[in-house]
């Protein structure tokens, strides 16, 4: 007996398997101009020979089989606990997306002319005015399109800054507690990178940081509470350090989310930062974008954002300006990702001040509920002042042959995504663990019990860890070998393999 | 608040059983002195019904192409999106997802990708695709840097009809880096580049050339690569209306090196800019050098196929002040539409909606060209946009058009000093014929009354 192939617990062929000659999905309606020969209109050798080859032939039941079969086999916020260290993965309001979706926004052409514009431009300005005041900053560009697009806009403002003060300078500090993104931004800027150690306590070191701070130093580039989760107690120091010696200081805010509404960076002495709408004002990540990654300055980087700027005018409309004379120029078409931008607006104006300072509370307590619940099973190494994220190690279960990794994949057995585990690149078998605001204490009970219990079978079975996870469609994958010989797209000839290739 | 689960009081509690008084302990690493003694001064929350309420009014304060009819294009093009779209990455299990790190939970999304993939290769006539760059802009700025560390040389050949805005990109990503950029520039009779005079030199890391172009012409890409491969460049194509690809030769069939465009035509709605969707393409033996994710095939223990990210170490994982390139968060979201669009479209549909796009603006280019005070500015051969030439004042054009509710086009001496009497027109499958002779009717009335 045959069974069906596509049962939710079986392997999805691709779409290009499942296509059949002179299927179709699509529908226009016929051609109401008079037609032209192809050839009268362009230059035969321009043209394609015949339709692409390869692209599939399907019915529109069955793309909407394959795809929403597709999204059984991915992991979701709104399925659970998604304690995703730094990257920060909260609840996404239906809300925002409603709104987002609103004909006015969707059906906007970019080119509109400003004033049949006036929606757009004021969502963009107010939502603009409001992280200014959110974060102390003077001002800022809603263009970036992702953190680590806002980073390089940070760090070109920063170099603008200082060659017309003369000299772009040679370096950026990094502390070795950063995002990974960091130092590759400071490179596509053409910056070398220092990095700066952290101190026992995991904070920037003072002195080192005083000793590597020269003329030849654009910048330090601080992410603040940083990847250990913790909050950089001497910022004021720190600032000083860097300003004294001429330079910039730019902050990473991607984890602004741990002290939203209870300080704010500007009043730090920060020069630039950049905001991660996605993971501090709740929209969506969409399995890696999009995102949005807006740059806020003080007065000295302020006339070298990009352009364009969003302009008040005194009849209360909203203007673009291009007449900048010292900016950093362009960053991307148009004024970046609008509809991201629209559901930050909403998240901001349903919460007001005092639901976005008991977003950061929310999330700080628990973090700590974790750490409390959880510090004598796994090591902690770095304890003190534990913010929005707290970060564990695999060291007291490395003796039974276990590591970080096979931890994370043993959570997915339990129905968890497994912490993030590339950074803090200083603590070895990191663990990364942030729950954020939008978790109800019964699911960090269970993520806790979880935890307890492979820390358990760490000692008793450790086998059974090691090679988890055991509960998922398929195993781990071999990601040496993927990396070793790509195999980055379908061709129609190349010979599939492995057990479940169904038809 | 409902997006916070936990009461006040279950919070407090939670403080307690952590062994501290009050939550602001936990505040305490930020110094005393920053600490805000005031709340912020933001408006008071909102009810969601006045949160509806507020954005319906904002929403309603653009001239969307629900209400006017939209002629515009030049990088942003209204296609009509097949309702499964939405419905299909509207599923929480996509949009609420995180980057795929974790394929064993992550196939859906990893899938999709490797398709989408596959399906910009087609397209393009490359050999991989990586998934999806910011936009076209920032994807062509990605290709200028990987042309530089392939060829290890910094002079830089730009056509001046690549999208103005892509082409200032170029000039922010690369100004610190120090580029040598040089304009081609078009041909004022045809509006597109004459290859001849296109002169790559041996220091020359790329030519990059829009097909079609920035005045909807279709360049002549093939003796542009000759040109260019004749000393070692390399060919960048950027290609802002892919729709174009369901009837043009593919950049890969005439030598393009690295294919880089905008996605947004492949069901991606205009939202005044964005989110959109950066393709890049390249060949075979580039791939260690493209920038962005990549997603391969892999097998587990039992021999199942399955996807992971790949060539991670490119990126930020390691050797990370050596990464080719700083991206991180992208748009998969969007290269999911663009996947969708592609397949449920399939090779006869994308045909189909680029021939309708190239029937209709010519038909609207052939009445405008027979009216009095209008003509076409370009003789090229063009897919859905053109260029019209006016004698009376562009604006009072356009803004004539405006009180019919059409937004009739782009007005060029912005970008284009020379073509100050110059608006761009696009024409795409959304566009009923009734809609094309009401434009060259409001035109007509136009002459008829001065």
């Amino acid at each position: 007996m045959r069974k069906p192939e596509y049962h939710v617990t079986r392997s999805e062929s691709l779409i290009f398997e499942r296509s059949r000659p002179g299927r179709r999905a699509y529908s226009l309606p016929p051609l109401d101009v008079p037609e032209t020969a192809l050839e009268q209109l362009i230059e035969k050798r321009f043209l394609r020979s015949g339709p692409i080859e390869g692209m599939p032939e399907l019915s529109e039941v069955d793309v909407v089989r394959h795809y929403t079969r597709l999204s059984r086999w991915n992991y979701a916020v709104d399925l659970g606990l998604y304690p995703l260290g730094s990257c920060t993965m909260k609840y996404n309001p239906k809300l925002n997306e409603k709104v987002a979706r609103f004909d006015g926004f969707i059906n906007h052409h970019p080119y509109t002319p400003e004033e049949l514009s006036q929606g757009s431009l004021q969502v963009i300005k107010w939502l603009e005015e409001l992280l200014c005041e959110i974060t102390g900053m003077k001002a800022g560009t809603l263009i970036p399109a992702a953190g680590a697009h806002g980073e390089l806009t940070g760090l070109m403002l920063i170099r603008a800054c200082l060659q017309s003060r003369g000299n772009p300078r040679k370096k950026v500090l990094i502390p070795d507690s950063a995002h990974g993104t960091n130092p590759a931004s400071a490179t596509v800027c053409g910056y070398g990178v220092q990095t700066i150690r952290s101190n026992e306590r995991g904070l920037v070191d003072v002195e080192a940081l005083r000793r590597a701070m020269t003329d030849e130093v654009a910048a330090l580039m601080l992410t603040n509470p940083n990847t250990l989760g913790l909050f950089e107690e001497e910022i004021e120091e720190i600032v000083r350090i860097v300003h004294d010696a001429g330079g910039l200081v730019y902050m990473d805010g991607a984890n602004f989310n741990a002290f939203l509404g209870i300080a704010r960076p500007g009043d730090m002495g920060i020069d630039v930062i950049h905001l991660n709408l996605h993971k501090t004002f709740s929209t969506p990540h969409g399995g890696g974008g999009p995102g949005a990654g807006p740059v806020f300055v003080g007065e000295t980087l302020e006339p070298f954002l990009p352009v364009p700027r969003l302009v008040r005018t005194t009849e209360g409309t909203v203007r673009l300006d291009f007449d900048r004379p010292q900016t950093i120029g362009r960053i991307r078409a148009f004024y970046g990702n609008f509809g991201v931008l629209v559901r930050a607006l909403c998240y901001i104006l349903t919460l007001g001040a005092d639901g976005l300072r008991e977003v950061a509370e929310a999330a700080v307590v628990n973090a700590n509920y974790i750490a409390h619940h959880l510090k004598d099973t796994y090591d902690i190494p770095y304890p003190g002042g534990i913010m929005h994220e707290v970060i564990f190690s695999d060291k007291w279960q490395r003796p039974y042959g276990v590591r970080n990794v096979d931890i994370a994949k043993r959570l997915i057995d339990y129905g968890f995504h497994p912490p993030t585990m590339s950074f803090p690149l200083i603590v070895p078998g990191a663990l990364m663990v942030e729950p954020t605001d939008t978790e109800c204490r019964e699911e960090l009970d269970l993520f806790i019990e979880a935890m307890k219990a492979i820390a358990r079978e760490c000692r008793e079975n450790p086998d059974l860890v090691r090679h988890a996870p055991h509960t998922t469609r398929i195993g781990r994958l071999d990601e040496v070998t993927a990396a070793r010989k790509p195999v980055l797209r379908w061709r129609p000839a190349e010979p599939t393999s492995g057990a479940e290739q169904s038809r | 608040m409902r997006y916070i689960p936990n009461s006040a009081e279950e919070r407090a509690q939670m403080v307690r059983e952590i062994g501290l008084s009050d939550v602001s302990d936990l505040f305490r690493p930020i110094p005393e002195k920053f600490r805000l003694r005031e709340p912020l001064r933001l408006p008071p929350a909102q009810a969601e019904s006045d949160v509806l309420a507020l954005f319906r009014r904002l929403a309603a304060e653009n001239a969307s192409a629900g209400e006017m009819t939209l002629f515009l294009g030049a990088g942003a093009y209204h296609h009509f999106i097949p309702s499964l779209i939405d419905a299909l990455i509207s599923r929480a299990e996509f949009y609420t997802s995180y980057t795929p790190y974790q394929p064993e939970i992550s196939q859906g999304t990893l899938q999709a990708i490797f398709e989408y993939q596959t399906l910009i290769c087609q397209i393009t006539g490359m050999d991989v695709a990586s998934a999806a760059l910011y936009d076209g802009s920032t994807a062509l700025a990605e290709a200028v840097l990987m042309a530089e560390r392939l060829t290890d040389r910094r002079h830089v050949i730009l056509a001046a009809t690549v999208h103005p805005e892509y082409r200032q990109v170029v000039q922010t990503y690369t100004k610190t880096l120090g580029f040598d950029l040089t304009l081609a520039d078009y041909d004022r009779e045809t509006g597109c580049l004459d290859p001849t005079s296109v002169r790559p030199t041996p220091d020359t890391a790329a030519v990059v050339v829009q097909s079609p172009n920035f005045f909807g012409g279709i360049e002549d890409v093939e003796t542009l690569a000759e040109r260019a491969h004749d000393v070692g460049a390399l060919l960048i194509v950027v290609v802002t209306e892919p729709i174009s690809l369901g009837l043009l030769r593919p950049p890969g069939s005439c030598g393009a090196d690295i294919v880089v465009g905008e996605g947004q035509s492949f069901g991606v709605p205009l939202s005044f800019g964005g989110p959109y969707l950066g393709l890049l393409a390249t060949r075979e033996k580039f791939v260690r050098q493209m920038p962005g994710r990549i997603v391969g095939q892999a097998f587990d223990h039992q021999g199942r196929r399955g996807f992971v990210l790949t060539l991670a170490t490119r990126e930020q994982f390691i050797r990370r002040e050596k990464a080719t390139s700083n991206i991180c968060t992208s748009q998969e979201l969007c290269a999911l539409m663009a996947a969708i669009y592609l397949c449920t479209l399939g090779p006869q549909g994308l045909r189909e909606v680029a021939f309708q796009n190239l029937q209709k603006a010519a038909y609207l280019s052939r009445r405008i060209a027979r009216l009095p005070g209008f003509s076409l500015r370009f003789r090229h051969s063009f897919f859905n946009e053109f260029v019209v030439r006016t004698n009376r004042p562009v604006n009072q054009v356009l803004r004539r058009l405006q009180q019919e509710k059409i937004l009739g086009g782009l007005a060029l001496g912005q970008f284009y000093p020379e073509l100050g009497d110059c608006f761009l027109v696009c024409v795409t499958e959304t566009i009923p014929r009734e809609e094309l002779d009401r434009y060259v009717a409001v035109l007509e009335q136009e002459t008829s009354s001065s």
